[in-house]
């Protein structure tokens, strides 16, 4: 655990630098003036729009790709070329000339793992920058200890590390490359509030170490505050204002700009954005018309794995899988909340989508009233895609996901056009969550928060007396969080009956309700029940 | 499903030979085998492929849960030249246009031998080389550019990652209505559309990723590797391992009287 001395903090200036995309009118980022100083830590905030990762990616030295930019600069700007303005210097050098003095880490975990096996993974950032073999080896053992891997062995399986060890890892191959700036864009926005914790720590423990620099983009300022030593508010970037609205410590800026950051919908810490209440409390009890049972969940053993066959020597028999929980019971009634939570890996949206009518149970049933079913039968993963769309809506946690045409208002339609009534609800959808301006967008160009309103908004465009969402509140900034929970609150009012697969404790808060409580997985005892209560009202 | 490509824990010897020296043995079987249709050379290589099947780890069942689409396809073909091929000899079995004589019958074995005979070097080659090891040979050893054997090596991860994918949209558009129900035709579209929806994944994904390696300073002419693929004496005698197998089916083929090579015609 030595030979860190080789890592020298990195320096940023940008002097009237901006961006713009290749194919886009307005530029990303314009006249930005900033100065770094090396070993600094510094949580860049804002609307989105306001150019953060397009910063973050410029540092990197990954934005556009270098012939573009040779291109523009000899020749006339033209709008299919990406254009860069003014000056973004690390150590006084363009960050592509600088390969290896930036790490960036990204959001989705998946993609920030190259090589199948820990060991290759991590060293991979080192080979490239033609580092001595001999030296890689010790540089991934250190890395590895670093970010707290270091108790598995090099040839551990990528893929069957959880979302927080894949960030930590990514951390490690960034760590093994001795870079002097670490940028971070949203690096724990798709994880679990564990997994948060685990990377955000493991980052404070590095920088540290090195001294490294810091730049990291997160809606979530509580995470990050007590880490960094400098907040820079960034804004959409005009020909006259600044790019940089805000700059200082940490508890000034927060002081200064909350009211501004609250509009914005960044996440200030002690603020947790106003909803609507529920009327009624938490719609348990008293609500004589709510209540009614529409769905129920049996001893239910649920796996996302269909059943094998065997092969020639066992006679092509049929195999369940392993459920990943089993023992299952719950109720979904009219009108109530029912929040599934657990830890990672407790098969919680294998059960929402097995209740959903989306996966065969393994065990088990779920089972439909008369009141819900309405003549469809009583399993509903048996019904046709258009009856369980009127019944059941399910809103998966990736938007895109469940994109079906190329444009906002045809995407809304889709449903009632499928089912043949209910048109006129569209209307009233648009107008409540806030997408009229968009009907002829293309879905996939929508940022995050328009895609979340969407995805609730196509699904309720069927009319399903049932939503069921994983983890809707992921990622998403306070803005439409607080829409979303309000919405919500008020389809529970009118009758829906509302499951949601949530980490978020002030999400389920809103909702009211019981909670179903998940145990820690466990493979491979059939018929044993999993550590569930339903039915426990949420305090 | 994500894990299909990677050898799950085999610790058998020839997982540690070196990935160009196993592929070379299998090119020299392949070759041997490819020249003749005969049941002896095929038969004699095969008895020596099924020994080598504990040195890789590999087991019937594993066998038959990778390799069977080859070996269906091999049975076929066994099957139909039985069948259809020429009669010579007495008549086994006649069945209008169809019939089976000893003739067809030993060239539709020989066939049949033959095809798994060539099939299983390479369902043995798969189920004991990593592809990261592979990769590293064909980089380092083959001289293939790195650039486009990492790439492939970082996107082939992404192809388990892709298989999930494919089911999860397939649930989420059935959440949206899209069934599997109803006519061909409407089958056939919500299938493109499913395939549309993994595309447009598949690229993100991709992207992202190009993204990542970039930042980790890949793309540049030179790197080190962490990993050096080196021969060793395992491989010499993975070498000649392909080079006697092949040796004693030719010859066997040939003291038994069955050689008959596919180029010169039938008699």
């Amino acid at each position: 655990m030595t030979s860190v001395d080789d890592v020298r903090p990195a320096a940023v200036t940008a002097r009237g630098w901006g961006w713009r995309h290749a194919g886009r009118a307005r530029p990303a980022v314009t006249g930005l003036d900033l100065d770094i100083r090396p070993g600094e830590r510094v949580l860049l905030l804002g609307p989105s729009g306001a150019g953060k990762s397009t910063l973050l990616h410029a540092l990197a030295g990954v934005l556009g790709d270098s012939t573009a930019a040779a291109a523009s600069a000899d020749a006339s700007a033209d709008a299919e070329d990406s254009d860069e303005t003014g000056s973004l210097l690390i150590d006084g050098a363009p960050p592509r000339a600088r390969r290896g003095r930036a790490g960036l880490m990204q959001q989705d975990p998946e993609t920030q793992v190259v090589l199948s096996r820990l060991g290759d993974d991590v060293a991979f950032g080192a080979e490239n920058l033609s580092v001595p073999p001999a030296d890689i080896w010790r540089r991934v053992g250190e890395a590895l200890d670093d970010v707290g891997l270091g108790g598995l062995p090099l040839q551990h399986p990528t893929s069957a590390l959880s979302g927080g060890q894949k960030q930590r890892l990514a951390l490690a191959g960034i760590l093994a490359m001795r870079p002097g700036l670490l940028l971070l864009d949203e690096p724990t926005a798709n994880l679990d509030p564990a997994g948060v914790l685990e990377v955000r720590d493991a980052v404070g423990r590095c920088l540290d170490k090195t001294g490294a620099t810091l730049v990291v983009v997160e809606h979530r300022v509580a995470v990050w505050k007590d880490l960094v030593d400098r907040i820079v508010v960034l804004q959409p970037g005009s020909a006259t204002d600044s790019a940089v609205l805000l700059d200082g410590p940490p508890d000034l800026v927060l002081e200064q700009a909350r009211d501004m950051l609250i509009a914005a919908g960044v996440w200030v810490p002690g603020h947790v954005p106003a909803t609507r209440a529920r009327r009624g409390g938490t719609g348990l009890e008293g609500d004589a018309g709510a209540g009614q049972l529409l769905l129920a969940a049996e001893e239910l053993a649920v796996s996302r794995e269909r059943p094998r066959r065997t092969g020639l020597l066992r006679g092509f028999r049929t195999v369940p899988p392993v459920p990943v929980q089993s023992g299952i019971t719950a109720q979904v009634r009219a009108g109530q909340a029912l929040t599934i939570t657990g830890p990672n890996g407790s098969g919680k949206s294998t059960f929402a989508l097995t209740l959903a009518g989306l996966l065969a149970p393994v065990a088990g049933a779920v089972s439909a009233t008369t009141e819900l079913s309405a003549g469809a039968g009583i399993d509903p993963y048996k019904w046709r895609a258009q009856q369980l769309i009127a019944r059941i809506g399910t809103v998966f946690q990736e938007p895109e996901h469940q994109f079906v045409t190329g444009r906002v208002l045809d995407e809304l339609m889709f449903g009632p056009r499928q089912l043949g009534r209910g048109e006129e609800r569209v209307d009233e959808l648009l107008e409540r969550l806030r997408l009229r301006e968009l009907v002829d967008a293309n879905p996939y160009t929508l940022s995050g928060g328009e895609k979340r309103r969407l995805s609730v908004a196509t699904v309720l465009a069927a009319h399903p007396q049932v939503l069921v969402l994983d983890e809707p509140t992921f990622g998403q900034d306070a803005n439409t969080w607080a829409e979303l929970a309000s919405f919500l609150s008020e389809l529970l009012d009118a009758g829906t009956a509302v499951v949601s697969v949530t980490h978020d404790a002030e999400f389920s808060e809103v909702l009211g309700g019981a909670e179903l409580k998940l145990g820690a997985p466990q493979p491979g005892v059939p018929g044993l029940p999993g550590r569930t209560n339903p039915g426990v009202a949420a305090p | 499903m994500r894990d299909a490509l990677t050898l799950r824990g085999n610790h058998a010897l020839l997982t540690r030979a070196n990935p160009l020296a196993k592929f070379s043995g299998v090119v020299l079987i392949t070759v041997a085998l490819a020249l003749s249709i005969d049941w002896v050379s095929a038969s004699v290589a095969l008895a020596f492929e099924l020994l080598l099947f504990p040195l890789a780890g590999l087991t019937l069942a594993l066998l038959w849960q990778r390799g069977w689409p080859l070996i269906l396809a091999a049975a076929m073909g066994g099957w139909s030249t039985a069948i259809l091929a020429p009669d010579h000899g007495r008549i086994l079995l006649d069945v209008g246009v169809w019939s089976i004589s000893e003739g067809s019958l030993q060239l539709g074995l020989g066939f049949l031998l033959r095809g798994l005979a060539i099939a299983l070097p390479a369902v043995l080659l798969m189920s004991c080389t990593d592809p990261t090891d592979l990769a590293d040979a064909l980089a380092q050893q083959a001289k293939l550019p790195h650039r486009f054997v990492l790439g492939t090596l970082a996107a082939m991860r992404l192809v388990g990652l892709m298989a999930e994918e494919w089911q999860t949209i397939g649930m989420a558009r059935r959440a949206r209505g899209v069934g599997s129900h109803g006519s061909p035709v409407q089958r056939l579209k919500a299938t493109l559309g499913q395939s549309f929806g993994l595309m447009v994944q598949a690229v993100r994904r991709a992207s992202r990723l190009a993204v990542t390696m970039e930042a980790r300073g890949f793309g540049g002419a030179q790197r080190t590797w962490a990993r050096k693929a080196t021969f060793s004496r395992l491989d010499a005698w993975v070498v000649l391992g392909g080079l006697l197998i092949s040796g004693a089916a030719v010859a066997a083929a040939m003291g038994a009287g069955t050689w008959n090579m596919v180029f010169l015609g039938q008699q």
